[in-house]
């Protein structure tokens, strides 16, 4: 093989389009691009004008997997530049809500996204033919999920319950404790995910990453907090864009984050696990000792193992949340606006989510800007595309395709929050 | 089992065409049809395998990018027959509505009476609206899942429909 090109037109199981390139000459990789096909920030441009309010729900709208998130972040980037802050049981529905939603997408991604990967299925569908009790039990502990956020958000879909200050109204102590068999059921079913993904065959890629998620002294990171990483930074979210920048490269029509004077970084579950371990509940940390997943995990296939772990958490931590919950007096913290820039960031399953508006005396959006989680993984992804593709330069070509397609797997990357259509090409 | 037709109404309304099937769904609400229950989607397939859990006469309508002339309307009962790979070839969802309809039928979860309605969609960039093709067919779009929700409400199942997967 002396000149070679790999192109994958499509990017089977994950959200959105892509399209890789891999360029292999003289038995070298010269060149690897992910390539996503961005709506030119579409989004920012289309909430200029629109009402502090209206953030939430349109925000929400950008992906299908992780309303939440996009949620999450935009109503604290809104109390944050209106000097509000929503605590107690607000907060903690806040918390339960966004269990919700990584238990529907982590599930979603380990069961019917990722693990026919490693099982030798090329789609979920096939992997239900074979094992037809192991995908209804995942599809169960998803539902869970869904149940979670229809109940906190008002539907599971593009929750409509989620406002600035808090929530429209609140749910019934009793409507939560009426999930609690199943999420008990659930959390022994992710302790089980846990044990069979720790059993998979990981390809051999270790890359020192530089981590960087939020991070909470208290609570494993959903929202807010500050942002950490693996090589000490420390600072407030609102410090963001001193440390990180959005650059536009000529392949993509996305931008690509990196971190100034670093470079590429890394976020998502391997960074939260690898910086907030001690944050995770017993259960998690002892079932991670128990597989011998225990951080720094530099692998990024073993992922999959890291979502189940984080899948156990949020299962319990919403076991936590509902066992002392008190409905609160008001469903919603009263918010003034006024003119100032807010800054909000969260965990979508995917990693970190940045949100910041600048807004006019009525709470008018002046302008906004939103960094998704896979935007800032890309480099990452270019980078653990090209290791692979070196260290497995004489792999059949169609399974080279496939371990470079479950390379980007590895991310979750929820490709329609980045990008429009996207395309994998081998050249 | 609920009695009631659920229609489900899949996309994105901020992505172009691909919002068709959730306009179609509001103006099928806005009707007020007794019998029939509509719900939106955002076409992850496990959740619309969810929403149609218990319901033995569903309805989805969504875009179609399968390369025919934009505006054209797609009518297939996918309860019997398999959703053409293509179909959904710009689908926001890489586990979507054909993964959700070929899962359902390898779990025994498809519903007696599933139909999936759409519209060829012209564009699926960010942005709101819907192309001028696509508008055009809205009409005789609707129309004709009126017609299937008469025959459904008088008969209570599928009638023979002549022409499965036909582009209508």
């Amino acid at each position: 093989m002396k000149n070679r090109v790999i192109k994958v037109d499509q990017l089977a199981r994950v959200e959105g389009e892509g399209a890789i390139f891999v360029k292999i000459s003289e038995g070298k990789v010269v060149d690897s691009k992910l390539r996503i096909y961005e709506p030119p920030r579409f989004f920012e441009a289309f909430l200029r004008g629109r009402n502090y309010g209206e953030a939430p729900d349109i925000t929400a709208r950008i992906c299908g997997i992780c309303p939440v998130a996009y949620q999450m972040s935009a109503v604290h980037a809104m109390e944050d530049a209106f000097g509000v802050t929503v605590d107690g049981q607000l907060r903690a529905l806040r918390r339960l809500i966004y269990c919700g939603e990584w238990i529907e997408s982590h599930v979603l991604h380990v069961y019917m996204l990722h693990a026919p990967d490693f099982l030798g299925y090329e789609d979920a569908l096939l992997l239900a033919r074979d094992k037809p009790d192991l995908v209804k039990t995942a599809l169960r502990m998803k539902k869970i999920g869904n149940d979670i956020v229809r109940l906190v958000g008002g539907r599971e879909i593009h929750p409509i319950n989620v406002k600035v200050g808090g929530f429209y109204r609140v749910p019934r102590k009793k409507q939560l404790q009426e999930l609690v068999d199943d999420l008990k059921w659930g959390r022994d079913r992710a302790v089980d995910t846990a044990r069979v993904t720790s059993t998979f065959d990981f390809p051999d890629l270790e890359q020192d990453y530089d981590f960087v998620c939020l991070h909470h002294p208290d609570e494993y990171p959903f929202i807010g907090g500050r942002f950490i990483s693996s090589r000490g930074l420390d600072i407030a979210i609102s410090e963001y864009e001193f440390h990180f920048e959005e650059r536009h490269l000529p392949h993509s029509n996305a931008l690509h984050s990196v971190q100034k004077g670093v470079g590429a970084y890394h976020v998502g579950p391997l960074a939260r696990f690898n910086l907030n371990f001690e944050q995770l509940t017993p259960l998690a940390r002892e079932t991670a000792k128990e597989l011998g997943c225990m951080p720094p995990v530099r692998n990024p296939f073993r992922s999959i193992i890291v979502r189940s772990i984080e899948t156990i958490y949020a299962f319990e931590e919403a076991l936590r949340l509902i066992a002392q919950y008190e409905e609160p007096d008001e469903p919603a913290v009263r918010v003034y606006p006024h003119a100032g820039i807010g800054f909000g960031a969260s965990e979508a399953p995917r990693g970190t989510l940045y949100h910041r508006y600048r807004l006019d005396d009525e709470g008018v959006i002046v302008d906004a800007k939103i960094v998704p989680p896979t935007a800032q993984n890309q480099p990452s992804i270019e980078a653990d595309i090209r290791k692979f593709v070196a260290g497995h330069i004489d792999m059949d070509r169609e399974e080279l395709t496939l371990r470079v397609e479950q390379t980007v797997r590895n991310y979750d990357p929820c490709i329609s929050c980045a990008t429009h259509f996207v395309k994998i090409e081998w050249e | 089992m609920n009695d009631s037709i659920l229609i489900i109404g899949l996309g994105n309304e901020y992505r172009s065409d691909d919002g068709l099937g959730i306009y179609a769904a509001r103006e099928i609400r806005r009707r007020k049809i007794p019998g029939v229950a509509v719900a939106e989607l955002a076409g992850e397939g496990t959740s619309l395998m969810q929403a149609w859990s218990g319901r033995s006469r569903v309805i989805l309508i969504d875009a179609i990018s399968s390369g025919a002339q934009a505006g054209e309307i797609h009518r297939l009962d996918v309860a019997t027959d398999p959703i053409p790979s293509h179909y959904f070839h710009y689908s926001s969802h890489a586990f979507g509505v054909a993964e959700a309809v070929g899962l359902a039928r390898t779990l025994h979860r498809v519903p007696d009476v599933l139909l999936l309605f759409g519209i060829e969609g012209k564009q699926f960039d960010a942005g709101p609206g819907l192309t001028d093709p696509v508008l055009r067919s809205m009409p005789d779009l609707l129309a004709l899942i009126e017609l299937d929700l008469c025959r459904l409400g008088r008969h209570g199942a599928m009638p023979d429909t002549p022409g499965h997967s036909a582009v209508v």
